[in-house]
């Protein structure tokens, strides 16, 4: 490695000035800028995948009839705009594959991982900072071949984001060839971008920390997106691993996977749910640690339960580890097996639960200010409740019996992943729009689109409860083909015309993104009179981010209205003399 | 359509068991569900911004922790204990059966093996239909099921039962329907472009629309 210490970055700080184009914009090693990629990359990605959503719900809505618009695509991906049956099959593989890995993810870990660490713990860059350049470019080449395996003969990939053997394994099971291996090997390099970035994140919480910020004083973020970085760090290899061995199967002929040659369907299972479990968790932790920022600030109130908060995550990590066994239950594994795993499926339930009741214990006696950001946090903490809640349906085994891979599981990694992990991106990127682009969003704009979103999210995925409660499949491309679900077909037309709206309403956080990076009102330093440190820089930090001498911490990330000030809100750099800076 | 917005009818012997523990976390969740949701509305009416509030500082309160932490251990884990004898019987053990059969799962049917005149699966007059699976009513069906290609999902909603079938292995599954009639066998796991569409029927017949049918099948092989 040839990075440069970060701490030496102050000597000359007036060195950003002196960088290029290229080096400022692309090649860029500041963890500020990576930031930036990251989140228009998953913006860009989250497009693509949003788009293939309509394409399914309109085929659930109006089964293989010609899709609006659509008559340009070629076949045999399209008939005159009709959706054959793989090409759905390859939608929603594709619409699920870049969602988690090229959205959810990069945002959260790679966008605010990167954006916030350094900045809330008062360090000037990460660690490794050309590791951390290396860790958005590899990311960057995964998507380009994810992204290629759209043009390739055969289509993408079509075996499910999961991917189970044989299916995936065999090219004839389902008429993809090269869609599936790039498939693997996009995977597999974006394994290796985010081994770069959990490295980094963890080296630096642990030895970049400023003066004074004790691990029990960092905010929750900075907690969660630590825990998320060793996840990352013990779970990735292992799909990797499964990956590989995927790829032999398909190219080499070797049979890990197949039972004609002494392989074993089910150990691809277990490899891609110990890796996908704490995957789950990855998603949502650090959503986790952004609603408790949010809702901290806006509430002008401490965390109610800041340890137990910290604990509570540590714990959902470490039990993420002994829960994979779940999505087998119906799998064949031994069934007593099954009994074991709904046990610590109901364990991590409780921790789930703890951090709930102390997001309603930080509200109780506030002083609520609804801005958008505040508003979509909230809602991740009323939409996690629901899919919190719905997951122990599944967790009870006999009850999985009935419905495993129906819609009703849809419906729970829905209100999980998009009630929770993506209201508290939209959150986020209301909240931190200052600090990354030295300009405020629009209010109003972001307030309707919080509305739209809202209410179209909960009319597109409750009803899905419903078709699963009565027995509707999920992955199934017409369900006018069973007379059992003839009846129910009004939820699929209601639920098609819910997301449609829940799609258009995204272009509303388009034009303000748009319109606020170009026209949003000038951010002052400290918008929201938050705490933590990433306000105390320049509104728009250079290279470095501190012009002077880096901060030092005096309390913890939660003192608002401490009776100690009279102001609502105590910076962790403001240091108070006398008996008071006892406190924390 | 409202008789939708619950389970459809249950008709073997363990579907009451299971539709009992979903009515039972049913309500526990939608009550636990009820009692947050009021209080988050509640606080965030109450403690709304006004001019000249100021929120009250508090840090958290350790008897809290406990409690919620306690009462929601002891309920999650009542549920699995409940739970797990329940499932022990559905899929560790059960009754002796009364009939027998091989299901086999392919890309994009479901093969039903009878056992012929013989009464013995795995010998030579054993009959093999696509799709048709004729049972008895109030008899333990039992199968050995697995897949000659991918990994399959035996469903029948009615039933409550659902088993993967997976090359290589044979599972040993039970069911006793309780009501005669035909119900839908849909595959329930992705198995490939026909995936939607795969399905068989399951008739569930008196003991002697059972044997006739049987008889008619054996004598036209």
């Amino acid at each position: 490695m040839s990075s440069t210490p970060a701490s030496a970055i102050h000597v000359g700080h007036a060195e950003h000035h002196e960088l290029g184009f290229v080096r400022t914009y692309i090649f860029s090693t500041d963890h500020k800028m990576i930031g930036r990629q990251f989140l228009f990359m998953a913006l860009f990605m989250m497009a693509i995948g949003g788009a293939m959503a309509m394409l399914m719900r309109w085929e659930l809505a109006f089964p293989e009839t010609a899709v609006p618009f659509m008559h340009w695509v070629p076949e045999p991906y399209m008939y005159d705009g009709a959706i054959p049956p793989n090409t759905y099959n390859s939608m929603f593989t594709m619409h699920a594959t870049i969602m988690i890995f090229f959205v959810v993810m990069p945002i959260l870990v790679g966008c605010y991982g990167n954006f916030l660490i350094p900045l809330m713990i008062g360090a000037r860059d990460m660690a490794f900072p050309v590791l951390n350049m290396l860790s958005f470019w590899v990311g960057a080449v995964a998507g380009l071949i994810m992204l290629a395996s759209f043009f390739v003969p055969g289509g993408p990939a079509a075996a499910g984001w999961t991917s189970y053997a044989p299916l995936s394994a065999v090219p004839v099971y389902t008429g993809v060839d090269w869609g599936q291996n790039l498939w693997c090997i996009s995977l597999i390099v974006l394994g290796v971008s985010s081994l770069m970035g959990s490295i980094n994140y963890i080296t630096t919480v642990i030895n970049m920390r400023t003066k004074g910020m004790t691990f029990f004083r960092l905010p929750l973020v900075i907690w969660s997106l630590f825990i998320t970085a060793i996840l990352l760090l013990l779970a990735l290899p292992v799909l990797t691993t499964a990956l590989a061995l995927l790829l032999f199967d398909r190219l080499g002929g070797t049979h890990f996977f197949l039972p004609a040659g002494g392989g074993e369907p089910l150990l691809w299972q277990h490899l891609f749910w110990f890796f996908g479990h704490p995957e789950v968790y990855i998603m949502i932790l650090p959503a986790m640690g952004m609603a408790s920022e949010i809702i901290a600030t806006f509430s002008r109130k401490p965390i109610f339960g800041y340890r137990a908060m910290a604990y509570a995550m540590a714990a959902i990590a470490f039990l993420s580890w002994i829960v994979w066994g779940h999505h087998m239950f119906q799998s064949g594994m031994n069934p007593a097996l099954g009994s074991g795993f709904m046990v610590t499926t109901m364990i991590i339930g409780v921790p789930s639960a703890i951090k709930t009741f102390n997001w309603l214990g930080t509200i109780y006696k506030g002083n609520i200010h609804y801005t958008a950001a505040m508003m979509n946090a909230l809602a991740f903490v009323a939409m996690f409740v629901i899919g919190g809640l719905s997951g122990i349906f599944m967790a009870c085994t006999p009850v999985d019996m009935f419905i495993h891979d129906t819609y009703f599981i849809v419906a729970h990694i829905h209100y999980v992943l998009f009630g929770g992990s993506l209201f508290a991106i939209f959150g986020a990127i209301l909240y931190w729009f200052p600090k990354m682009f030295g300009r405020m969003m629009n209010e109003t704009l972001g307030k309707i689109h919080f509305w739209i979103t809202f209410i179209a999210f909960n009319c597109t995925f409750f009803p899905m409860h419903i078709l699963g409660m009565n027995g509707h499949m999920r992955r199934i491309y017409n369900p006018l083909q069973y007379d059992f679900l003839k009846p129910i077909q009004p939820i699929n037309v209601f639920i098609s015309i819910s997301a449609f709206v829940l799609g258009a309403a995204q272009f509303i956080l388009l034009a303000n993104i748009i319109w606020s990076l170009a026209r949003g009102k000038k951010a002052e330093a400290n918008p929201w009179r938050a705490n933590t440190l990433e306000w105390t820089t320049p509104i728009r930090p250079g290279h470095g981010n501190w012009d002077g001498p880096l901060p030092v911490v005096h309390h913890g990330p939660y003192e608002y209205s401490s009776p100690l000030t009279t102001e609502d809100y105590l910076p962790q750099n403001v240091e108070i003399t006398g008996k008071a800076a006892v406190a924390h | 359509m409202l008789e939708h917005f619950w389970l459809p009818e249950g008709i073997s012997t363990f579907s009451p068991r299971i539709d009992f523990l979903f009515t039972l976390i049913f309500w526990i969740t939608a009550v636990v569900w009820a009692l947050v949701t009021i209080a988050m509305i509640v606080f965030m009416v109450k403690y709304r911004t006004r001019p000249g509030r100021k929120a009250t500082y508090i840090e958290g309160n350790p008897r809290l922790e406990i409690l919620w932490t306690t009462v929601t251990a002891v309920i999650l884990i009542g549920l699995a204990l409940l739970s797990r004898s329940t499932w022990a019987n559905i899929k560790e053990n059960g009754p002796p059966g009364d009939v027998f059969y091989k299901v086999t799962a392919k890309q994009f049917n479901w093969e039903i093996t009878y056992p012929g005149p013989d009464g013995k699966l795995g010998t030579a007059d054993d009959v093999t239909v696509e799709n048709d699976f004729h049972v008895p009513v109030n008899k333990v069906v039992r199968f050995e099921l697995t897949s000659k290609d991918v990994i399959h999902s035996f469903f029948v909603p009615w039933i409550r039962l659902k088993q993967d079938a997976v090359p290589g292995r044979q599972i040993h599954v039970w069911f006793e329907a309780t009501k005669k009639g035909q119900y839908e066998i849909p595959c329930a796991e992705l198995c490939g472009f026909g995936h939607s569409g795969m399905k068989g029927t399951l008739y569930v017949e008196s003991e002697q629309d059972f044997q006739h049918w049987l008889k008619d099948k054996y004598s036209s092989k």
